[in-house]
């Protein structure tokens, strides 16, 4: 409870709380300045479909530094997982500049960059839980000795030692995705994607996850680009945080979320939790009124 | 068990042994066909029987009547105990190596049945693989297999047996190719869609780790195949049985289930040939148990939930 009001003091007063124009230029954290790990000008990527052309991106500029936790947020269709799957190179954008760990998206994948976390765990359900966590080391040439070892620590980083000889379906939903995120993790790659994991547990297997992503997060200071549609999950956890709006998709704001690293539940009861939440909302409903 | 107020009033349930209750129904029905089956011979033999009483001048009872329908040396349906009886002499009444055992032509249909399966199995996978890698089989191949299927077999049996023998291909081999023809249908349907089957998100993740298209196949297609494969190998199995018979009829084999069928038949030996479609049916059951217990052992291992 006394960590309640230290987010108040860290958070720096300066920035423009009130408005949420389009924020291009962002204010870096003030801890964690690092390289960029995302580059991304002018991305646009358009689909032909049967209806007609649709805008799923639509100049969409963003920098992302080491070992920021950053939010994707917005209501379906506004392209919050197209861009992260630009990002990974699953898409290709149709416009625009984008680097990934300083190099283009396909070699960043290439060269094993990031661990990408989906909505459903995907674990393959003819494999141990241990033989899951092996199935990328083992596409990536792992030795056998290292596997082992990894398997053992990345199980351990998400509390599920013991369960190596499971099978998938003998183990919850949670732990599932915790599975996956330790998948995600286990040949440590520089960038954590995860794209609304945590999307289909109820809210108290949620909160557990989402405390126990912050420690992953502060323990292996990975970057974590982090795509939701829930606003407290999404202040609870970031340091910046992209509002987008559907038709095109694009982004509307940007805010820096500058709680302390080792944030409790206890955060979202505090006024700087509530504020940053507020500009999250109006932020969201002046990209809906596009619409009308 | 249930709540107390109803208990009460219900009359006290009576609770069989758990195998009466899995079995009774089976028992049942096998009773009922038995009995049709019976009423059927005498129904059927009925005129033959007769006649031959009448043809003897012998007075006849009833009883008379139904005892000889069900007892015929050539009846039109023979009874039950007369095929059982035939069945039991033919497989046990002789040494198998014997020309007049069931077994010896059990095992000649047999042996071409799994070569036929093998290869057929064999090839159907590898069309499935084919069909599923490169984009212009799927449409150019397709629908030659599909009319594969729709050729009448009993028509083209004795062609490729003619031309295999030409070649000088006999016994064994142009049974199992007949036998391979019909059986690699079912397979390369399953397979094929099998292959498919691996949902988005688990190809989304092969691509993020880079995996080549072999650890694609091997680590997430194949896998995700092999329940389709196994569904496919039951149908294959007695179809591929189905086609070692058809394909020693038309050259009038001298050995197998499909030439006993046909020797009963020129002979009119009815029991002769219900006999052998009694050994027949007990092959395909043997057969489809041999994969369902190598199904169930490959579900254990792949970790299937029972």
């Amino acid at each position: 409870m006394s960590i309640v009001s230290e987010p108040t003091i860290r958070h720096r007063p300066d920035e423009n709380v009130s408005s949420f124009s389009p924020v291009t230029s962002i204010p870096s954290p003030a801890r964690s300045p690092g390289r960029l790990v995302v580059d991304a000008q002018n991305i646009s990527l358009t689909f032909e479909t049967a209806d007609g052309r649709v805008d799923a991106l639509s100049n969409v500029s963003l920098q992302i530094a080491e070992r920021e936790f950053v939010s994707f947020i917005g209501p379906s269709g506004c392209g919050k997982t197209t861009m992260l799957r630009v990002i990974a190179d699953l898409q290709q954008p149709s416009s625009g500049t984008l680097l990934v760990n300083g190099m283009s998206a396909e070699n960043a994948r290439l060269a094993r960059s990031y661990g990408y976390v989906f909505q459903a765990p995907a674990l393959f359900p003819w494999r141990t839980i241990e033989k899951n966590l092996k199935l990328p080391l083992e596409i990536m040439g792992f030795s056998e000795s290292d596997q082992q070892q990894r398997v053992e620590r990345y199980l351990s980083l998400v509390n599920l030692t013991g369960f190596e000889r499971k099978f998938p379906w003998q183990l919850s939903g949670g732990m599932q995705q915790r599975v996956s995120i330790a998948r995600a993790l286990s040949f440590d790659p520089a960038m954590l994607l995860m794209d609304e994991p945590f999307g289909a547990l109820d809210e108290i297997v949620r909160d557990h996850l989402n405390e126990q992503l912050l420690q992953l997060w502060k323990s292996t200071e990975k970057t974590v680009l982090f795509v939701t549609h829930s606003i407290p999950e999404a202040v609870f956890l970031s340091t910046k945080i992209v509002v987008m709006s559907p038709r095109p998709g694009r982004i509307i704001d940007i805010i820096s979320c500058n709680f302390l690293r080792d944030r409790t539940l206890e955060i979202r009861e505090t006024p700087e939790f509530i504020r940053i939440a507020q500009r999250v909302r109006s932020g969201l409903r002046s990209g809906h009124s596009y619409d009308e | 068990m249930t709540s107390g107020a109803f208990s009460g009033a219900r009359p006290a349930e009576i609770r069989w042994h758990p195998t009466v209750v899995r079995y009774a129904p089976v028992v049942v029905i096998v009773l009922a066909l038995v009995a049709i089956w019976y009423v059927a011979a005498f129904l059927m033999n009925r005129n033959i029987v007769r006649d031959a009483f009448e043809r003897d001048e012998i007075h006849y009872t009833t009883g008379e009547l139904i005892a000889g329908t069900l007892s015929a040396e050539r009846p039109l349906l023979p009874a039950p105990h007369q095929v059982v009886q035939t069945f039991a002499e033919d497989v046990f009444g002789w040494p198998v190596t014997s020309p007049r055992s069931l077994v010896y032509h059990g095992w000649v249909t047999l042996s071409a049945t799994f070569v036929g399966f093998l290869l057929g199995a064999v090839f159907g996978i590898i069309l499935a693989v084919l069909i599923v890698h490169v984009r212009t089989l799927q449409k150019s191949l397709l629908p030659w297999i599909i009319c594969s299927q729709m050729v009448p077999i009993l028509a083209v049996a004795p062609i490729v047996i003619v031309v295999l023998g030409a070649i000088g291909l006999r016994g064994l081999l142009p049974k199992a190719i007949i036998s391979a023809y019909l059986c690699f249908f079912p397979v390369t349907i399953g397979v094929v869609k099998g292959l498919s089957s691996p949902d988005p998100i688990q190809r989304d993740l092969m691509r993020t780790w880079s995996a080549t298209p072999a650890q694609i196949f091997w680590k997430l297609r194949w896998p995700s195949a092999v329940p389709f494969l196994f569904t496919s190998l039951k149908v294959s199995i007695t179809i591929s049985l189905i086609g070692a018979i058809v394909a020693e009829l038309p050259t009038g084999a001298q050995a197998g289930i499909g030439a006993r069928l046909l020797a009963g038949s020129y002979y009119g030996q009815t029991i002769q040939i219900w006999a052998a479609l009694v050994a027949a049916s007990c092959l395909a059951v043997g057969l489809i148990g041999i994969v369902s217990l190598a199904e169930r052992w490959v579900a254990q291992l792949m970790g299937v939930r029972s």
